[in-house]
């Protein structure tokens, strides 16, 4: 069965599909009411590289739904340090679990993977490659606030150079004729072949260094966080990183239905003021995980969404 | 000055193989890619920027004694996906053969991203770029999904 790996791998229609099953799902990812729809699945998580989100609700998600997860561990103490390549890796497994969630420091290592096992994989990041898995939940999380995909405006500010979630997000939004924003310092630019990408495929991109200036037209905010590292002087760090701190002071003139969004971990940002704003929606993304991966778990594997489910308000 | 006329330009060959309709210029990239341009013992011969009916210039290459395998073949259609390719035996054609770069090539190619899950070479799946564009070429890996041109790829030959 073929797993998930980048957004190509599913039409519109699926996403409006997947976002629906996660809909319904919400009293269970509360934990409102029990529904065991994975019950004598098993997840393995893979995880190469440290996350502590897209694990856990993975975990969380599986758990939910009856289901039970086997963790990979520590990298550092796994038959990775004695040399083992992916492919044996998954081979073992592959063996072992009814679906895999990896991470893995390489770009590439989930198709890898795909090719290698006979269960599907969810790609939980690949280098600084793709995160679909986040994209779902930022797609769910849009719709929510906005009742649709359709033909936002949406800014998408910091490491965009880096930053994978940025990657996945742009394609997706650019398939519901979304018009994008792109709001960086210029080192961090979003890639030059991706930019390309999207605008060969018709979108509408804007590619600037202010992102106050450019606030007020927004639907959406999506902002990631700027690494020092990134900077070899930490003046020029300092420069940059100043733009782009959101204060709720900032908010005045925006829309009034626009949100902000974080994949989390933020630095400074989003300041602490922004959190009681009717903008901010960053924890309930976070949160939001959990209920995207549901509904991934369940289409991958072949379950499927009851269309009524009770115990809640979804 | 005619096609026969060009083929008469270097003396022909007993037994090896004649490569045809080389892209004007792409020649020297082609005995790099076939490992003819360093020490080989088998006599190898040239003829650059000749004019062609099908391609405005052409470049053709005799090699003697040595017949093209696929492998070389599939390695050939990255420089010269148009090419043409006689086997001689005996100072006659023996066989034709076409170069097809098709939609994907498989190990022929390493990735070149330093980051691809494919640079740890223990990994046994094969080496995948996936026909981008072609003019100019283009490849895609198919695991890390870079797009990459020849001048990177030639130096990743498999």
């Amino acid at each position: 069965m073929e797993g998930l790996i980048t957004m190509d791998d599913l039409t519109n229609e699926d996403i409006h599909s997947i976002l629906a099953d996660a809909e319904r799902l919400l009293p269970v990812a509360r934990g409102e009411t029990y529904l065991p729809l994975l019950q004598g699945k098993i997840l393995g998580n893979l995880f190469f590289e440290p996350s502590t989100r897209t694990r856990m609700s993975f975990e969380t998600a599986m758990k939910r739904l009856g289901g039970d997860v086997v963790n990979l561990g520590d990298v550092k103490t796994s038959s990775v340090v004695k040399g083992e390549t992916l492919f044996d890796t998954i081979q073992m497994v592959d063996g072992y679990t009814d679906i895999i969630a990896m991470r893995h420091p390489r770009q590439g290592a989930a198709r890898y993977a795909q090719d290698a096992a006979r269960v599907p994989i969810l790609n939980g990041g690949d280098g600084a490659g793709h995160h679909p898995t986040q994209t779902m939940l930022d797609l769910f999380t849009i719709q929510q606030s906005h009742g649709t995909l359709e033909g936002l405006t949406v800014i998408l500010a910091g490491d965009l150079r880096y930053g994978r979630t940025v990657h996945s997000l742009s394609h997706a939004l650019v398939r519901f004729g979304c018009r994008l924003i792109f709001a960086s310092p210029d080192l961090l630019r979003m890639p030059t072949e991706i930019v390309e990408d999207l605008r060969e495929h018709g979108a509408d991109v804007t590619e600037t260094e202010d992102l106050l200036g450019n606030i007020n037209q927004a639907d959406v905010v999506y902002m990631t966080r700027i690494q020092k590292e990134r900077f070899a002087d930490e003046d020029e760090y300092a420069k940059v990183a100043g733009a782009y701190k959101l204060h709720a002071r900032d908010l005045d003139n925006t829309k009034s239905e626009m949100v902000i969004m974080h994949p989390l971990p933020r630095v400074d940002e989003i300041h602490p003021s922004v959190d009681k704003t009717r903008h901010a929606r960053y924890f309930e993304q976070a949160f939001n995980g959990v209920v995207a991966r549901m509904a991934l778990l369940c289409r991958l594997l072949g379950i499927e969404v009851p269309a009524e489910i009770g115990g809640g308000d979804a | 000055m005619s096609e026969e006329h060009n083929m008469r330009r270097v003396t022909a060959i007993k037994n090896g193989t004649v490569i045809d309709h080389i892209p004007s210029g792409q020649a020297l990239k082609v005995l790099e890619l076939l490992n003819l341009s360093g020490d080989t013992s088998v006599p190898v011969s040239l003829v650059m920027n000749v004019p062609s009916k099908k391609m405005g210039a052409k470049d053709i290459i005799k090699v003697e004694d040595r017949e093209l395998n696929q492998f070389e073949l599939d390695r050939l259609a990255l420089v010269a996906p148009d090419s043409s390719i006689a086997i001689i035996r005996a100072y006659s054609v023996a066989e034709k053969l076409n170069v097809n770069l098709g939609e994907e090539v498989r190990n022929v190619v390493r990735c070149t991203f330093s980051n691809c899950i494919t640079q740890n070479l223990r990994e046994p799946l094969p080496h995948r770029l996936r026909v981008a564009k072609t003019d100019p070429l283009t490849l895609r890996c198919h695991y890390c999904q870079r797009p990459q041109d020849l001048d990177e790829l030639i130096h990743n030959l498999l």
